[in-house]
């Protein structure tokens, strides 16, 4: 069966003063209509630059190369940048983890939905106004027809969050990609949030990617969970056996860190060392220097295991007896 | 909005009374006594320069004459020139609109020129294209006014002979002025080619007196332009799907032109002070000129009077961009 979106073998290097910085390491991806995927990592893992690489929206010094990358059918590295915008915006939608911030603050958040609504579905005047309220009132956006002519600056975090996933939603898009969309909320705002966009998840069928480093989110909400770490997916698992069953070792070790999760009372585990950088990557296992369970073999290659195991990219998988 | 505006209405109060301060004084710490110049080389009796001292008032301690001259600015009445025995302010008026032709049509050139190039340079930021312009603008920068103006006549009029040396038309045409802008009574006037000549006689001046406001609102357009393209909101708007030329054009831009507007605003100041250059270099017919006159021939009152309007004009074109930034900003319209 095809996937509606099916990334092979994604790598993406950063041009810099100091050289080529891999921040995507030959990522495989894949998600389908009315499916949530979690992807989860610290910062620095490449889960955001994956996403923009898709959506074409990272700057020049980007080389982004992939065995495959589809999404609906369509090639997107093959295609040039009109044809990419076709897909992008319309079939593709994103919101992002500032979103006071990526309203423009010089236009009414009518006109910003409006601009949606007239690029992909060409309507105009008062079709487009009705349309917009009624996106508005989707999204839980009391007093819409007042709303239209506010600013960004007028509104709050959440409510600016809404907003974007309105103007996200105008050209009813097959996927939705939320950059850590709560990150910056409140913590009540962020359960409103989440409900939401699960709520319109369900409701149009869409695929929703979420980004996050939030485990508890991701319990919440995912169906099926792929871990990042330097820029490698280190596992992939559905939400549930990943929380009881967790094979990689990083993964193990990120859920034992959750406070609620502490088996312990004192000193909440925590993984020691940071992330490899550019110069300091690890000859084979990225996660070796940080591993407990690492053997020296584990500096000379790396496995790939097989979905028994959660997809982990770890020689010495854990194991669990029933 | 409006409280806005009125709270920048009332600014202008205290900085109308300090360049009142400042022109008064000015010509007051000038060397030389002005009723000792007005009598010119065959001297005064001590009766008669007394009875002068009187009638202008110049007996009087400063602060009297400081009130007085500041109830005479109340009524118009912004004295006479000490030559031409003219009021200062039916002067100016005259040979205001030649200013204003000249200042419109480069500052028409500036903007129109440096904004594009501020985005290319800031689009193709690091090329070549980005490097020339910048050189370029550096260039026009830094060039001396009086210069470059001889520099451009010497090729243009002098060796190409494209363009009229001086002057706003050919003396061939004479029609009545009816609104003082050179291209608006050409036109009114019906002659053939006098709209083409006066726009001959316009493009030099122009040219040169556009050159350093062009420089720094294409250097100012480029600097926000980059800091307004990493913004998320133009993240945003290239992940709706939206062209190119939308996101540049028109998400990026309109915030970008906040900074812009100020250095426009600025500008205007810096124009003024080049006019008096330009329009001696090119014996435009303005207040440049006619200021320049003035100082030469000791006429402290057109001095002091040109003095005061020019500043209140830069002050109330800096009001107007105030109040363009509340268009552009809302966040400024509504705080």
């Amino acid at each position: 069966m095809t996937h509606l979106l099916d990334i092979r073998k994604l790598c993406i290097d950063f041009q810099s003063a100091s050289g080529l910085f891999r921040a995507v390491d030959s990522i495989d991806m894949h998600c389908d209509s009315g499916e949530i995927l979690a992807i989860v990592g610290e910062s620095g893992s490449g889960k955001s630059v994956a996403m923009l690489a898709m959506m074409g929206l990272l700057p020049w010094n980007a080389k982004i190369s992939a065995e495959r990358m589809l999404f609906d059918g369509h090639d997107l590295l093959g295609l040039n940048k009109r044809e990419r915008r076709r897909i992008i915006g319309k079939d593709i939608g994103m919101i992002f983890q500032e979103p006071m911030s990526s309203l423009n603050p010089c236009f009414t958040v009518g006109f910003q939905i409006g601009e949606s609504l007239r690029l992909h579905l060409g309507l105009k005047g008062a079709r487009k106004r009705e349309r917009s309220i009624a996106l508005l009132r989707q999204v839980g956006i009391p007093a819409p027809e007042t709303r239209l002519s506010a600013f960004p600056h007028q509104l709050s975090g959440g409510m600016c969050q809404r907003v974007m996933i309105a103007m996200v939603l105008a050209s009813n898009p097959k996927l939705l990609i939320a950059d850590e969309p709560t990150t910056a909320l409140d913590v009540t705002i962020q359960a409103q949030i989440l409900e939401l966009l699960l709520s319109l998840q369900r409701e149009k069928d869409m695929a929703l990617i979420l980004i996050t480093h939030d485990m508890g989110v991701v319990a919440e909400t995912a169906e099926r969970v792929q871990v990042q770490y330097a820029g490698q997916k280190v596992e992939e698992q559905n939400v549930r056996s990943l929380f009881s069953a967790p094979r990689h070792p990083y993964t193990a070790a990120l859920l034992a860190s959750l406070p609620e999760r502490a088996r312990t009372r004192g000193k909440l585990p925590s993984i020691v060392g940071v992330v490899p950088g550019q110069f300091d990557r690890p000859p084979a296992c990225l996660f070796a220097p940080r591993c407990a369970q690492a053997k020296s073999v584990c500096n000379e290659n790396v496995r790939q295991q097989g979905a028994a195991h959660g997809h982990a990219l770890c020689n010495f998988p854990l194991e669990y007896t029933k | 909005m409006l409280k806005f505006i009125l709270r920048r209405f009332a600014l202008l109060v205290p900085t109308f009374l300090g360049i009142t301060i400042v022109a008064f004084g000015f010509v007051r710490i000038l060397p030389g006594d002005p009723v000792l110049l007005m009598a010119g080389e065959r001297g005064l009796t001590p009766e008669r320069y007394q009875r002068l001292l009187e009638e202008f008032g110049y007996n009087r301690p400063l602060w009297q004459q400081y009130i007085d001259y500041l109830g005479d600015l109340l009524r118009g009445d912004f004295g006479n020139s000490f030559v031409t025995k003219q009021p200062v302010l039916s002067e100016f008026f005259t040979l205001f609109p030649a200013t204003v032709e000249l200042s419109v049509c480069a500052m028409v050139i500036a903007i129109i020129v440096g904004i594009p190039a501020g985005i290319v340079a800031a689009s193709k930021r690091g090329s070549f294209w980005d490097q020339s312009i910048m050189g370029t603008a550096l260039v026009g920068y830094s060039m001396p006014i009086f210069w470059w103006g001889l520099l451009l006549i010497i090729v243009f009029s002098g060796w190409l002979g494209w363009t009229p040396i001086s002057g706003r038309i050919s003396l061939v045409y004479f029609f009545q002025a009816k609104t003082g802008f050179m291209l608006i009574d050409s036109l009114l006037s019906g002659q053939d080619g006098a709209f083409l000549s006066a726009l001959r006689h316009l493009i030099l001046p122009s040219l040169v007196l556009a050159t350093i406001p062009l420089a720094v609102i294409a250097r100012q357009t480029r600097s926000a332009m980059l800091e307004v393209l990493g913004e998320d909101y133009v993240r945003t708007a290239r992940a709706k799907g939206l062209s190119t030329r939308r996101v540049v054009g028109l998400h990026a831009l309109r915030n970008a032109m906040i900074p812009v507007i100020t250095v426009i605003g600025l500008s205007v100041g810096t124009l003024l002070a080049g006019a008096i250059l330009t329009e001696t270099i090119f014996s435009w017919p303005g207040i440049g000129k006619w200021m320049v006159h003035s100082i030469s021939r000791r006429d402290y009152q057109v001095v002091q009077g040109g003095l005061l309007l020019i500043a209140v004009i830069v002050m109330v074109v800096n009001l107007l961009v105030d109040m363009a930034y509340g268009l552009i900003n809302p966040r400024i319209r509504h705080n």
